[in-house]
């Protein structure tokens, strides 16, 4: 039982990164650890391509001048070098949108922001004022 | 002259050019109020173009385009469309009239917006007349209850709109859910949605399931106001008489009831149903609704809601000889359309004539009133003869049909709805008269004549009168719709 | 020359709006920036028309980028279903950047406009590419190309409501969930067969024919992608951005975008997993039609409640795609026609009514809400009689593009013997009714406020309107082109073949 648990564990560290991932995704307010989950759920998925490429005895992909040589299969790395950079790109952008919301509703916590969306939609002209907000004062013990 | 196909061709875009030209012509009222019975005069005389050459045994077509397979618009006048093309445009003269005298009579606004919908009502009632398949009256029925929204909504009072709401809920909310997989079924089992002689199901469908669609025709149809899809009716009796008048002779009424014997004669076939006995429930039910409204009539104070509810009765009269569906029944109830139309039309000229001249709305308050208003009065009179049924007025003829073929087809408990309704009728329709003139009076009114009010009934009861002797044309009509 | 572009026009729809973004991006002047937005969107529908027309006589036009042969090399395909939708999404998103001029002009800050147009048609492309890939790893690039310029896309709405940062930021997050639940399938399927290219992964899971493996995979990349279609009830996404965004954007991606999610559903069940009936007869049944019929009446019920026109607008379409993913679900050749109808004719009536808002926004300068547009019809009769006119098609009147939809969906469910389907159909169909007529009630029925201002009617906002309305009615009287061309894509997709 131990021995296949040690075959497989790659896998199993997929999986838990890739539940880490989507909790923090789903139960964090705090949109930069919302941010940080959909990372790390990205990332198990980058390992997850890596295990599938790996050949038994393979060494990394790059020819060499010996003949012989078992090379692990290229195409998941390629593959995973696009992902990345789709996931660099997908956080740059939330980053960028997290700095908007912040000067926008001078908060990053959900749900504060829909606290100040609601008190702002009795009267609609407030949430079309795009003017920055005042910035909230910081609460005590608040953790970024 | 004119070709068939061209009086075809003006008879459905008439209407739609005056509805167009009216907002232009407002600049001037009277051009504007010209316009109507001009626009009628045209219509009607394209419509009896089309009736004689129908009459005579063409069938004038024109196609306009194609959707897509087995599905096209084109027109075609079958022997009951080109009834109803008549009927539709014939009064409509007369109801343009009417309603410039009340409209200027009440000092209604929006007039021109009113006159406009009104020809767009028209036009919409024409096409559906001379509809040439399933899928065209389908069409035009749906665009008639867009375009009579703003007529039952004119008063913009919040009486108004909540009447607008419970019509569109019951005519848009029957069409979508019931008529139109009704004809969706039709098509899928025929490949076709024309009108021919004698039906297209037989054959085409399982006996067992012809009911069902029936049903789904009989309910889809909320302008057949057949219980319990009738509450848009009363409802809608908030709009201005000439919308009520227009409602429940001309256009929404007839369309509903034409749509279901159309469908009966021309989709089922009579033979067919008679041969599945399909009909039979919708007889009951039928003869539920003529009973059940007459009594609720008879309760009813208000001079608008009484016709309403004997509207409601009247109809089911067309729909009971639907259902019947042997030939002179069929014929009766064809002949009915037209005797109806003129006849409850006259009745609710007179509500209007009344309304404008001494704001009376009540039956209560017209005791003695008869005496100031003779003309209005008695033209109510020859109406309700019509409308019960006692010659000479032309509603005999269709009554006497409708029980013949009650009997033709051993239905002799229709006999005792249809005598007991009479009945009912006379009661109901009898009592404005015998306290307009038996009964002092119990409210002092000054009476304010308008001669457009007044002429229009009087006109359409010399014309139940003149139907009673001149059937000929509708007879006719009436009977090569049931020879295949 | 002619002969280069014919036979590189697969890729030239794609790489086309692509390569022009940069340009847009630089450009400084707002009126250029479109104009190269315009010519790259008009070159990929002329291309998309060209394809149409190819694809009815050659059938299947395979694409081997950069000369590899498949399954070696990523491959764009275009068949019928794939022109069609083409043809559909460019031709929208055309009138769409041709309403774009006025429309954003209104809504977003003038220096910004560049960049707008920049991520506009790198949306357009995304989109573009996402359909006509026949690789299921390059699908997930353009997925995720079309993804975060439409999230840049619903931001810039942050010119005129700051709630549209919210709106991005939740697309975006969900987005990225549903795009990496789609490479997680993929990583599975590659695991198994060893292949990304779609045809030869029908051929290899058909052989495979099942297992733990394959069935995982199939559940994520399907979930992926009902993420991106917005069927319910992963469509949370869809209301609150398409409600915040600008209104030109509004309008091009309910037109286009969900549909090209949608199309991918369908080549997901009906071609790539065709081997593999044991699991997409399951999920068909099972999940889709009862997902899709939850989305109709929740879609349409928001839509009733809700008081914002945008937003109400972006809960019909979440019942309209219901109607589309139902078509699918049914799996029948009538059905999934019936789907692809839907397809063209929503993407006409989605994007004509959030064009009109656009108009009442423009001229209003704040939201569009049932009590904001009061009397509109009178001030605005132009744009709110197209309005009014989209409302009937959504509704699905006769002799609107609405109605032909619903006719052949109505009867290809009957066809089924599927009453009680067809019954929920017609039901919502009606209910439908219930909230165009509150907007027709305010814009006709109710007095304008008391002191309100002269408003104006933008041409440049209110011709590509009626070009769509007008289309609507068109394609209401002769659908016979459209019916056909569904009919074919029906075929081409369910005939197993990609």
């Amino acid at each position: 039982m131990l021995m296949q648990l040690t075959e497989i564990w790659n896998y199993l560290i997929v999986i838990l990164l890739m539940m880490i991932g989507l909790f923090l995704v789903i139960s964090r307010t705090n949109l930069v650890k919302k941010l940080v989950g959909l990372s790390i759920f990205q990332t198990s998925v980058f390992l997850f391509y890596i295990t599938l490429g790996k050949v038994a005895g393979g060494t990394a992909p790059i020819l060499t001048e010996t003949a012989d040589t078992i090379y692990s299969n290229p195409l998941p790395h390629v593959l995973i070098l696009t992902a990345i950079v789709v996931g660099v790109a997908t956080t740059a952008l939330g980053l960028a949108l997290i700095l908007r919301i912040n000067e926008a509703f001078g908060s990053i916590e959900e749900d504060e922001i829909l606290a100040v969306k609601i008190e702002a939609s009795a009267t609609e002209t407030l949430n079309t004022d795009t003017s920055p907000a005042p910035a909230k004062p910081k609460k005590s013990g608040d953790s970024v | 002259m004119m070709t068939p196909e061209t009086a075809l061709l003006v008879g459905i875009l008439a209407p739609l050019v005056v509805a167009v030209l009216t907002p232009f012509l407002a600049v001037r009222n009277l051009w504007r109020d010209a316009a109507g019975p001009l626009g009628g005069v045209v219509t009607f005389v394209a419509a009896l173009h089309v009736a004689l050459a129908v009459r005579a045994g063409e069938t004038p077509r024109l196609f306009v385009a194609q959707i897509a397979d087995g599905l096209a618009i084109e027109f075609a006048v079958t022997p009951l469309g080109a009834i109803f093309g008549l009927v539709a445009s014939g009064l409509w003269i007369l109801a343009a009239l009417y309603s410039v005298g009340y409209m200027r009579g009440n000092h209604e606004k929006h007039q021109t917006r009113f006159a406009a919908f009104y020809a767009v009502a028209v036009h919409a009632a024409m096409a559906i007349a001379w509809s040439g398949n399933l899928l065209v009256l389908f069409v035009f029925y749906e665009i008639l209850t867009f375009s009579t929204y703003p007529l039952v909504t004119h008063k913009e009072s919040q009486a108004a709109r909540d009447a607008g709401r419970l019509y569109m809920s019951i005519l848009v909310g029957t069409s979508i859910v019931l008529l139109l997989p009704a004809v969706v079924w039709v098509w899928m089992a025929t490949g076709d949605l024309a009108f021919r002689s004698g039906g297209i199901l037989a054959g085409a469908i399982d006996p067992q399931m012809v009911p069902f669609l029936l049903a789904l025709f009989a309910f889809g149809v909320g302008k057949a106001a057949l219980m319990p899809m009738h509450r848009w009716l009363p409802a809608a009796m908030v709009a201005p008489t000439p919308v009520s008048a227009l409602l429940h002779a001309v256009a929404v009424v007839k369309a509903g009831v034409f749509t279901i014997l159309t469908v009966v004669v021309y989709v089922f076939g009579l033979d067919f149903l008679t041969g599945t006995g399909a009909s039979s429930w919708l007889v009951w039910l039928a003869s539920f609704t003529i009973l059940a409204s007459s009594f609720v009539a008879i309760t009813k104070d208000d001079i608008k809601a009484r016709l309403a509810y004997s509207t409601i009765s009247q109809l089911s009269y067309i729909v009971l000889g639907a259902a019947i569906a042997t030939s002179i029944a069929a014929q009766g109830a064809a002949l009915h359309i037209v005797m109806h139309a003129a006849g409850k039309i006259t009745l609710f000229f007179c509500a209007g004539a009344i309304y404008v001249q001494t704001h009376l709305t009540k039956i209560s308050e017209l005791d003695g009133q008869g005496r100031d208003m003779p003309w209005v009065f008695a033209a109510f009179f020859i109406g309700a003869l019509s409308i019960i049924g006692i010659p000479p007025a032309g509603g005999s003829w269709s009554k006497f049909m409708l029980m013949v073929g009650a009997v033709d087809a051993e239905l002799y408990i229709v006999l005792a709805v249809l005598g007991l309704s009479s009945l009912l009728n006379i009661y109901y329709l009898l009592e404005p008269l015998s306290r307009g003139f038996f009964r002092p009076k119990v409210k002092m009114v000054v009476v304010e004549s308008h001669p457009l009010v007044v002429i229009p009934p009087v006109v359409t009861a010399l014309l139940s009168l003149f139907l009673f002797f001149y059937v000929d044309l509708f007879a006719d009509l009436a009977a090569m719709m049931v020879t295949p | 020359m002619a002969a280069i572009i014919m036979s590189n026009l697969p890729a030239l729809v794609v790489v086309v709006p692509l390569l022009l973004a940069p340009i847009a991006a630089v450009t400084a002047a707002p009126r250029f920036a479109w104009m190269i937005a315009l010519v790259g969107v008009a070159s990929a529908f002329v291309a998309a028309l060209l394809l149409q027309s190819l694809t009815t006589t050659m059938g299947r036009i395979s694409y081997h980028l950069g000369n590899w042969e498949p399954p070696w090399g990523i491959e764009f395909v275009v068949d019928s279903a794939t022109s069609l939708t083409l043809v559909v999404m460019s031709g929208l998103a055309f009138l769409a950047t041709l309403y774009a001029r006025g429309s954003l002009a209104a809504e977003i800050n003038h220096k910004d406009l560049g960049k707008c147009y920049a991520a506009w048609l790198l949306a357009c492309g995304g989109l573009f590419g996402l359909v006509t890939t026949g690789d299921a790893f390059n699908l997930f690039v353009f997925l995720e190309i079309s993804a975060l310029s439409s999230v840049i896309l619903i931001s810039m709405g942050a010119g005129t409501d700051r709630r549209a940062l919210t709106a991005g930021f939740n697309y975006l997050i969900i987005g990225a969930v549903g795009a990496t639940f789609y490479v997680i399938g993929v990583g599975f399927i590659y695991a198994l067969t060893g292949t990304l290219n779609i045809a030869d992964l029908a051929v290899r899971l058909g052989e495979i024919g099942g297992g733990a493996a394959l069935y995982t995979g199939f559940g994520f990349m399907i979930a992926g992608i009902l993420v991106k279609a917005a069927v319910f009830p992963v469509h949370v996404w869809l209301p609150a951005a398409y409600g915040y965004a600008p209104s030109a954007v509004s309008s091009l991606l309910a037109a286009i975008a969900t549909k090209a999610a949608l199309y991918i559903l369908a080549r997901l069940l009906f071609t790539l997993f065709a081997g593999v009936p044991a699991i997409t007869d399951l999920a068909l049944t099972y999940v889709i039609v009862p997902l899709s019929i939850a989305g109709i009446f929740g879609g349409t019920l928001m839509a009733i409640y809700e008081k914002d026109i945008k937003l109400l607008l972006a809960h019909s379409s979440v019942a309209q795609i219901g109607y589309i993913a139902l078509g699918f679900g049914l799996a029948s050749k009538a059905s999934v026609a019936a789907s692809f109808i839907h397809i063209g004719n929503h993407a006409l009536i989605k994007g004509g009514l959030f064009m009109a808002v656009g108009g009442f926004v423009a001229a209003l300068g704040r939201r569009a809400t049932l009590n904001s547009i009061t009397g509109i019809g009178r001030r605005m009769p132009i744009t709110a009689s197209a309005f009014f006119l989209c409302g009937l098609s959504l509704a699905g009147l006769p002799l609107t593009a609405g109605f032909v939809s619903k006719l052949y969906l109505v009867r290809a469910i009957l066809s089924q013997d599927a009453y009680v389907i067809a019954a929920l159909v017609l039901v919502s169909s009606a209910l439908s009714i219930v909230y165009l007529w509150k907007i027709v009630e305010v814009m006709w029925m109710q007095p304008a406020p008391a002191n309100a201002p002269h408003l104006d009617e933008n041409p440049a906002i209110y011709a590509p309107l009626w070009i769509v309305g007008i289309a609507n009615i068109w394609f209401g009287v002769d659908a016979g082109w459209l019916v056909a061309a569904a009919r074919a894509a029906a075929a081409a997709v369910m005939g197993g073949g990609l």
